[in-house]
Parts: structure tokens; C-alpha cells; sequence
């Protein structure tokens, strides 16, 4: 288990906080600059020395962006997106991950390693058959054909089943089941409550992965109808040539993650730390 | 970290009893239903993810084999002529896969190899008893919650060939501006910046949960012995970390291989042909050209195969050396 931060190992030097500044600045530089360019003119941009503060024209900059990439559509295509992705992939990984932590029956082992196997896989080897059923039922440009493949997360049914073999005790199901309780009754009433931490980061974690998601939305939506990705993606892609836009059309797609991890990063933290010790 | 609820499974300390149901008797009915819920009852639990697994995992990724064998133009997908391996043999006859093999594999170790290294070492530093260490977790996760297309954006502005950031440090520094884009190993290095930036705080904090698992009883027995901080860092922690940095090794070359966004978008305008001359293209690139611009399927769909063997053939690699390594030691 992880400790409390900060509460082992030698104590740390100012040569130790002076390393730690350089990362600090480096991990947030490209983000700052994100924000300096899209509060700047073009021409300001093209200045030698760079400018170093944020300018005046970060509302025309956003208002640009806004119209000309679609990015109001955008982001909120990518908020029903992601937001249903996080909640359908957190209640199918419980569901799952209870079942393989707790319940026996035939292939248990089979399957989970079947599962964990797919992890591997990139996604450029579904995109094909993906593509031809979206236009098979006529999908293209809608947010099911982005939703549906990305609810099947290998990671989220392993880290489900992680956190549930050692945080539900088996006694506990079990007098359940004793008690006459049915399956959905367990779920509802034991699992669920358990799992309630762990079901928490991997939403966040979904959100995430899934407000970043990329190869197979550019291919499945066009500009018409895009996720915040698809909208950057066009932006960079070269019809507005302006620099500045491109900038703050890359900062208002960020800005909600950034939001996020402000909020919830250190449980964020914790459940990826979490997940690389058992995993 | 919701480290509170682990409970140690099998002790005595009693459970807290669950909500009792409905008390009435149990009748034979229900003594039934139970004994079907029990053998079936688990099957329910994985049958949703099951049914989009096998929809959405399984079937697209046996199917993609299944359409390498045939030519499907992206204007018809639904006519599809069979033409056995000719897709595969195509492709070994034609110079931009065998570019864009090199180039991935180049970029990989470029950014791979840094990108651990400085990791382990910013894990090091957060490790141990540490001021606003929260702050630094949480900045160390700041770019991978950046998204890959915000991220390239912003570094191919700083790595502008003319109003670039970096070309004006490297000014100050009385070195010429460098054409980034348009060098083979300028632009990988660029590529492969981007990635690094990524994901060295990701895998910091990986390597961080494992530092925190390692017992402090070692170093004590190692200070003990006299060892010095770095023969500690030797002979305690590399050893005691090394599942893990097998791990994310494994990890690694799996985003590696499949790298897309950053190349794709490094230079937009140019299309799907990463840089004039190909020079920073990706199999994962190479795959989208031929699917979605040059617009044939099949052969998009032979090269995702030919990713998913090199895939096996690196864990056949890996698989041996540890085998040979065990029968060695």
C-alpha cells in the first residue's frame, strides 16, 4: 500500500526541491505558452524576442476559435462523450470485475486473461471493421459510433478486480447470499458500497482517457459534428492558418481537464499509483 | 487512495452484516432461484462488458485479419474481393512501410529511453519525506491530462522554424536556427520530445507507487552494511523495481507502436505523410494514409496486422531473454 505522502524515506535537500522546480516548469511551460499565443496577436507571436506575457486578444482569439472550428459543438459533444463513457465503463468494469474477484464459474481465468490480453492491443487493429460497420448503419458523425467501442475497457474490468479481491471480503457476499439476497441485491447493496472509492478514480481516470481519445474519433466524426479532438485535429490541420486561434482553441480543449485535475487530481494520483502496485 | 477499506480477508474481525432481506421463509422456489442465480448468476455480472467486448473488441480485431485478405476500397466497403496475402506481399515490396518501421522504431527508443530514465530519477526526488509533495504528483500528471493534439499544437509553435521558442534560446546560444520539420532527425527528436513530455510524469508516479513498496527494512540493513546512497540506489531499489520498470518498458512500446496524433499533427498541412520526405511518418500514420487518404482498406488493414506481429514478436523477445536470463542466474 502507498503511504501518506511525504512520510518515509530521507528527508528531502534543497538540491531535491531545485530538481523538482526545473520539472515543475518544464511540465507546465508548454501549457503557459499555450496561453501566452492565444492572448496574443499573430504578429506579436512573430516577434523576436517571443513575448513573454499573455496579450490582449485572448477574447477575439477564443471567439475565433469558437465560430470557426466548431468548438461550442465540441465541447459539449465531448462532455456526453466522455461523461457517458466514464459512467457506462465504471458500472460494466464492477459488474465484471466483481464477478471475477469474487464469483466462480467456468473460464474465469480464460476470460480475464483474454481481457487483460486485448489491453495490448493498439486500436489501429479495429478501426477497419469498426469503420465499415459505422457506415454499414449509417453512424458516421454520430456520438454512438465514439461511445459504444469505448466502453470496452480491459483496464477498467482489471482494475475493478484489483481493488475488489482485497477491499470485499468474501464473507460478506457470501452471508448475502445466505440471507436469500439475489445477485442484483449483492451488487446493489454490498458490492457497490465497496467499490464506491475505487468506482470514483476509474471514472476519473475514463474521463480522461476518454475526453483525450483520438485515432478512431478523427476517423469516425467529421468537423460537422466533432469532439474537441476531431476540432483540433481540423484546426491543425491547416484551414486556419492563424496561430493564435490555433492556440486558443488548444487552450479552451484543455481548460476542462486542467479543471479537473485541479478538483480531483490527488485521488486522480492515487488510483494510477494504485492500479501500477497491484497491476 | 482509498487505502482504508482494505480489510484482510479471512480474519475474524467480523464484517459489518449486510442488509437483511424481506425475512420471510425460504420456499422451494425461491431455494431454486437461488440455485440458479449461483450457477448462472455470475455469467449476468460479465455478460453486458461481454457483449461489447465481443462486438467491439474480439470481432473487429479477428475481422481486420479477415480483411487483409481482400481488397476493400474505403468508397465500397461492403465489396470486397478476395486476394489472399497479396496485401502483405505489397507491403514488404514497398519502401514506406519498411520508412515508416524505421521511423517508429527510431522514435520509440528516442523517446522511450529518456523518457524512463528521467522518470525513475523524478520518482527518486518525490520519494521520501518531501514539502507539498501532493503539488508535485499532481503537476507531474499535468501534461498527460494534456490532450495529444493540444500538445503537438503548442510544440510545433515552439519548434518553429522561424518564431520558434527553441530556436531563439538556441540563437542566444550563437547556434544556428534548425529546420526542425524537414530534418530526419531534427523532426524524430521533435516527435519524440512531445512524447517524453507526456508521459515522464506518468510514469514517475508509477514508479513512485513502487518505491513506496519496497520495506524500509532494507535500506536500514543496507546503511547497516555501510552502502552508500548510490550503492543503495543499486543494490536495493533497481532490483526491487524492476517488475515495474518491465512494465512500463512493455507499456511503452505498445504507445510506441501504435504512435499517431504527434506525427499526424506535427505538420498538419503536409497531410498523412509525416514531413515532405516521410522522414517522421509511423506505421501508425503509414496505416491512416493508405487507409484514408490513398483509401484502400485492405491494405490498411494488413499493416495494422503487421503491427500486431511485431508486437508478439518483441513479447517473444522479451519472453526468451527472461527465460534464458533465469536459466542463467
Amino acid at each position: 500500500m502507498s503511504t501518506p505522502p511525504g512520510r518515509r524515506g530521507p528527508r528531502a535537500g534543497l538540491l531535491t526541491y531545485a530538481a523538482l522546480l526545473v520539472f515543475t516548469v518544464v511540465s507546465l511551460f508548454p501549457l503557459v505558452w499555450t496561453a501566452i499565443a492565444a492572448s496574443s496577436s499573430n504578429g506579436r507571436l512573430a516577434r523576436t524576442p517571443p513575448p513573454f506575457w499573455f496579450g490582449d486578444d485572448l477574447l477575439r482569439n477564443l471567439g475565433v476559435a469558437w465560430t470557426d472550428a466548431n468548438l461550442g459543438r465540441a465541447l459539449l459533444n465531448t462532455t456526453v462523450v466522455a461523461g457517458t463513457v466514464a459512467a457506462g465503463t465504471v458500472l460494466f468494469s464492477t459488474l465484471a470485475g466483481f464477478a471475477f474477484a469474487k464469483l466462480r464459474f467456468r473460464f474465469r481465468n480464460l476470460l480475464l486473461l483474454l481481457v487483460v490480453g486485448t489491453m495490448t492491443v493498439p486500436p489501429q487493429l479495429s478501426v477497419v471493421p469498426l469503420f465499415m460497420l459505422v457506415a454499414e448503419v449509417s453512424w458516421t458523425d454520430r456520438l454512438q459510433s465514439v461511445i459504444l467501442p469505448a466502453l470496452v475497457s480491459g483496464f477498467g474490468v482489471f482494475f475493478m478486480r484489483q481493488y475488489l479481491v482485497t477491499a470485499l471480503p468474501t464473507e460478506l457476499v457470501e452471508a448475502a447470499r445466505v440471507d436469500g439476497a439475489n445477485g442484483w441485491r449483492v451488487v446493489w447493496h454490498v458490492v457497490f458500497p465497496a467499490a464506491r472509492p475505487a468506482m470514483a478514480v476509474l471514472a476519473m481516470l475514463t474521463f480522461v482517457m476518454s475526453w483525450n481519445d483520438f485515432f478512431w474519433p478523427i476517423i469516425a466524426l467529421t468537423q460537422a459534428n466533432p469532439t474537441v479532438q476531431v476540432a483540433l485535429t481540423g484546426l491543425g490541420r491547416g484551414y486556419i492558418p492563424d496561430q493564435s486561434v490555433i492556440m486558443a482553441g488548444a487552450l479552451l480543449g484543455t481548460l476542462p481537464l486542467l479543471l479537473v485535475l485541479v478538483v480531483f487530481g490527488r485521488r486522480i494520483v492515487g488510483g494510477i499509483m494504485q492500479g501500477a502496485v497491484k497491476g | 487512495m482509498a487505502s482504508d477499506t482494505t480489510t484482510t480477508t479471512g480474519a475474524p474481525a467480523a464484517p459489518p452484516p449486510p442488509p437483511a432481506p424481506a425475512g420471510a421463509p425460504r420456499s422451494a422456489w425461491r431455494g431454486r432461484r437461488h440455485r440458479w442465480g449461483v450457477r448462472w448468476g455470475p455469467y449476468a455480472h460479465i455478460a453486458p462488458f461481454f457483449v461489447l467486448f465481443a462486438a467491439f473488441g474480439i470481432f473487429p480485431l479477428l475481422y481486420t485479419g479477415w480483411a487483409s485478405l481482400h481488397r476493400v476500397e474505403l468508397t465500397a466497403p461492403t465489396d470486397m474481393e478476395w486476394v489472399g496475402l497479396r496485401n502483405y506481399a505489397r507491403l514488404l515490396d514497398d519502401e514506406f512501410f519498411w520508412n515508416a518501421l524505421r521511423n517508429t522504431v527510431t522514435i520509440g527508443l528516442l523517446s522511450t529511453v529518456p523518457q524512463l530514465l528521467m522518470a525513475l530519477g523524478i520518482a527518486h526526488l518525490l520519494h521520501g519525506r518531501l514539502r507539498g509533495s501532493t503539488f508535485f504528483r499532481v503537476v507531474a500528471l499535468t501534461p498527460y491530462a494534456t490532450s495529444v493534439a493540444a500538445a503537438t499544437l503548442v510544440f510545433v509553435l515552439l519548434f518553429g522554424r522561424d518564431f520558434g521558442l527553441v530556436n531563439w534560446v538556441l540563437g542566444l546560444l550563437g547556434a544556428g536556427p534548425v529546420d526542425w520539420q524537414n530534418g530526419r532527425w531534427t523532426s524524430q527528436f521533435a516527435v519524440s520530445t512531445i512524447v517524453i513530455w507526456r508521459w515522464t510524469g506518468y510514469n514517475a508516479l508509477i514508479y513512485l507507487a513502487a518505491l513506496q513498496a519496497i520495506p524500509d527494512e532494507l535500506y536500514e540493513a543496507a546503511a547497516l552494511d555501510g552502502a552508500s546512497r548510490w550503492q543503495q540506489f543499486r543494490h536495493v531499489t533497481v532490483p526491487s523495481l524492476r517488475p515495474t520498470i518491465l512494465f512500463t518498458c512493455v507499456v511503452s512500446t505498445i504507445g510506441a507502436t501504435q504512435l499517431f496524433g504527434e506525427p499526424l499533427l506535427f505538420n498538419g498541412s503536409a497531410g498523412a505523410t509525416g514531413g515532405s520526405d516521410h522522414q517522421f511518418q509511423t506505421l501508425g500514420l503509414y496505416l491512416y494514409e493508405q487507409g484514408w487518404v490513398n483509401l484502400h482498406l485492405g491494405r490498411a488493414s494488413a499493416i495494422a496486422w503487421a503491427m500486431l506481429l511485431i508486437l508478439l514478436l518483441a513479447g517473444a523477445a522479451v519472453a526468451l531473454v527472461r527465460a534464458w536470463r533465469r536459466r542463467t542466474r
